[in-house]
């Protein structure tokens, strides 16, 4: 899989440098370093209110930075936008717009398509394959407010499947998903990361760490650890991220024990 | 019988309803209906101004000083919103009254200063009065309609992608800022059409029914458009029309209680969406849910004595569940109507062969989610989708095959249904 033409093989696919943001004064990400060399499928994850959408917002340019860098694959993000993919909160949008499932997706379409140029047939046919590929080929002709939370959220994702991008950002996508939509995430990211792409997904969800992720950020206002999920994904370091919140210690390592012993198993 | 004086104002007034209705349209999309009302309002200084620098009535001059009032006004609600903590609604609050307190002091100054002020006539720019219409009004009414219409058509797939989703836009590289001002622009040439004929207070009006009226009858945003356009230009030349009949009714007013009356229709009859349609789906899903309830409660009393025959008085059936009153009886006619439920003598109901089997297969899908809800839980999501369909269409195959084996080991299976398969 070709990586951004106009970049050189040296360049790191994401270097955060030095990234603070601030809300009326009030600091919600201090100086995180980040720095991602190899395709990784990766988790962001960290105590509620740890920066963790405010993480992938800033690398997005959705919130002013305070101060510090980003860059992708060695180029400011505003000429590296069509290698992007972003698959936004469900709650972020009103979901009785008048719009329907298929143009949804096909918005997906609109980065590489520029200014005034209209979606054609290899647009649409590329939006009808990344329905499909979330198994909702049937709706695609439904307003998309008529659909369940799960299956909202999987055209989201074929939306961003739709942008073709080489980094995908995804804001929360397992929350409050059914069991179903949850599998297709997990078989879509094992997709993308076998064709060489990078995921990035604020997770929520400790037990399912290990499975779904290869690589982890744990963030706690500041960056806590980043690495392999075997050398970050630790009771030391969720300790550190997580503080004194006790009860979610205890899940987290009641999780990790029943990993443990389900890897121990295999 | 039309005059060409009433032609004149019958053309302009649906060319300002079909712009205003047609830019009017993103403006509700994107939750900026009060804003337009704000522009509507803060235009109403600038056409003061125009006046007095300008010195007689000269309507390109005085629509150039709204338009740049207009746009004043939401530069200052975005400015306020931006940069301080005042939220937009109480922005929007402050810049409305404001903006339309100094316009009203100005044309008030103006009138009382000059003797030309009088013919100023700046009064029926906050009413409206489409009388005073000739057919150069209507010449630059269409080149702002067209103007309008060219940049909506040019614009329109980067307006949607913004209106839908605005930050997905941004990370798309789509500059959701200056649309957004552009949009607004757009809304200030409409208001700026409509204010000679509707004035600044009613404005708002012929930019948000039209579109809140579209929604009702279409769920696609280019049908939307079409018909927000379509209405809005049928609410003024209906408004007109009436107006010009009864020529003591104002115009302005009567456009607006048009489009009033439309929105209304919309509101009550159109399919689906409709309130009407909607309260009729509301009542048939009320009606399934008491006849499946009425089925699982039959099956489940005489499942223990299948395949004997077992009859219910209606005392049996309304003393085991709460029922509203007359709802058992109504049930039972119905179940009887379908086929379900047969009258077997003596005051007694029993299930036909084919209520058997709807009700045994309801009991199956109870029980089946009973099953999830206390043996695996993990997949009580699926619940969502409960009143719709049943356990078959929430969850994978091979679950369902779990779920229906588990069923059968518990002897949970209905009776009826063993011998399928």
């Amino acid at each position: 899989m070709p990586v951004g033409d106009q970049a050189p093989q040296s360049a790191p696919i994401l270097d955060v440098h030095d990234v603070t943001v601030a809300y009326h004064h009030k600091p919600v990400l201090w100086d995180v370093d980040l720095t991602l060399r190899e395709p990784h499928l990766v988790g962001i994850i960290g105590p509620n209110g740890a920066g963790k959408s405010t993480l992938l917002k800033a690398i997005l340019g959705l919130v002013p930075l305070a101060s510090g860098t980003v860059s992708i694959f060695g180029q400011p993000l505003a000429t590296q936008r069509k290698l992007i993919g972003y698959v936004p909160q469900r709650e972020s949008v009103d979901w009785d717009f008048p719009i329907s499932v298929i143009d949804t997706v096909l918005l997906g379409t609109y980065g590489r398509l520029g200014w005034f140029r209209r979606p054609g047939r290899a647009e649409r046919e590329r939006a009808q394959q990344c329905l499909e590929q979330v198994g909702l080929a049937d709706f695609a002709r439904r307003q998309i407010g008529q659909l369940s939370g799960g299956q909202q959220q999987r055209v989201f994702l074929a939306r961003a499947l739709a942008q073709d991008a080489q980094i995908y950002f995804m804001d929360e996508p397992m929350a409050g998903v059914d069991a179903a939509t949850e599998r297709v995430i997990f078989e879509l990211l094992q997709t993308l990361h076998a064709a060489g792409r990078t995921v990035f997904v604020v997770h929520h969800d400790l037990r399912t760490v290990r499975d779904y992720f290869d690589y982890v950020v744990l963030l706690n206002l500041r960056l806590v650890a980043s690495g392999p999920t075997d050398v970050v994904f630790t009771p030391e370091k969720l300790q550190a991220a997580y503080g004194g919140r006790l009860p979610i210690l205890d899940a987290a390592a009641e999780a990790l024990r029943t990993q443990e012993a389900g890897h121990a198993h295999l | 019988m039309l005059t060409y004086n009433t032609l004149i104002v019958l053309v302009g007034t649906s060319l300002l309803g079909a712009s205003a209705g047609l830019v009017g349209s993103f403006a509700v999309l994107r939750r900026r209906s009060l804003t337009g009302d704000a522009l509507a309002h803060a235009a109403l200084p600038g056409l003061c101004l125009a006046f007095l620098v300008v010195g007689e009535r000269s309507l390109p001059a005085m629509l150039f000083g709204a338009f740049l009032s207009g746009l004043a006004g939401i530069g200052c609600i975005s400015a306020l919103r931006r940069w301080t903590r005042i939220k937009e609604d109480t922005a929007i609050g402050i810049i409305l009254s404001v903006f339309f307190g100094a316009g009203i002091v100005l044309s008030r100054c103006i009138q009382n200063l000059s003797v030309s002020g009088s013919k100023a006539g700046l009064d029926s720019y906050i009413l409206g009065k489409t009388a005073g219409m000739i057919f150069q009004d209507v010449v630059l009414i269409a080149g702002l309609a067209a103007f309008c219409l060219a940049v909506l058509l040019l614009f329109y797939k980067e307006f949607r992608v913004v209106a839908f989703d605005p930050s997905f836009a941004r990370v798309q590289g789509w500059p959701a800022a200056s649309l957004d001002l552009l949009l607004m622009t757009l809304i200030a040439v409409a208001v700026v059409i409509g204010l000679p004929a509707v004035g600044v207070v009613l404005m708002a009006s012929l930019l948000i029914l039209p579109g809140a009226s579209a929604r009702f009858w279409t769920d696609e945003l280019d049908r939307l458009l079409v018909l927000a356009t379509i209405f809005g230009l049928l609410t003024g030349a209906v408004g007109t029309l009436i107006s010009t009949r009864y020529s003591l009714l104002p115009a302005g007013p009567i456009i607006v209680l048009t489009g009033t009356a439309w929105f209304l229709i919309s509101l009550f009859f159109a399919p689906r969406r409709g309130a009407i349609a909607r309260w009729m789906l509301a009542r048939r899903v009320h009606s399934r849910l008491g006849q499946n309830k009425l089925l699982n409660l039959l099956h489940d009393l005489s499942e223990p004595s299948w395949p004997g025959e077992s009859a219910w008085t209606i005392e049996d059936l309304s003393s085991r569940k709460s029922w509203r009153p007359g709802q058992l009886k109504h049930l039972l006619q119905q179940a009887v109507i379908w086929g379900l439920v047969e009258f077997s003598g003596t005051g007694r109901y029993r299930l036909t062969a084919d209520g058997w089997q709807k009700s045994a297969e309801l009991a199956r899908n109870q029980r089946m989610w009973e099953l999830i809800l206390t043996e695996h839980a993990e997949w009580s999501g699926c619940l969502a989708n409960l009143e719709h369909t049943g356990v078959q269409e929430c969850v994978p195959p091979e679950f369902y095959l779990q779920l229906d084996r588990e069923l059968r080991e518990r002897a949970r299976y209905p009776k009826v249904l063993v011998q399928e398969k």
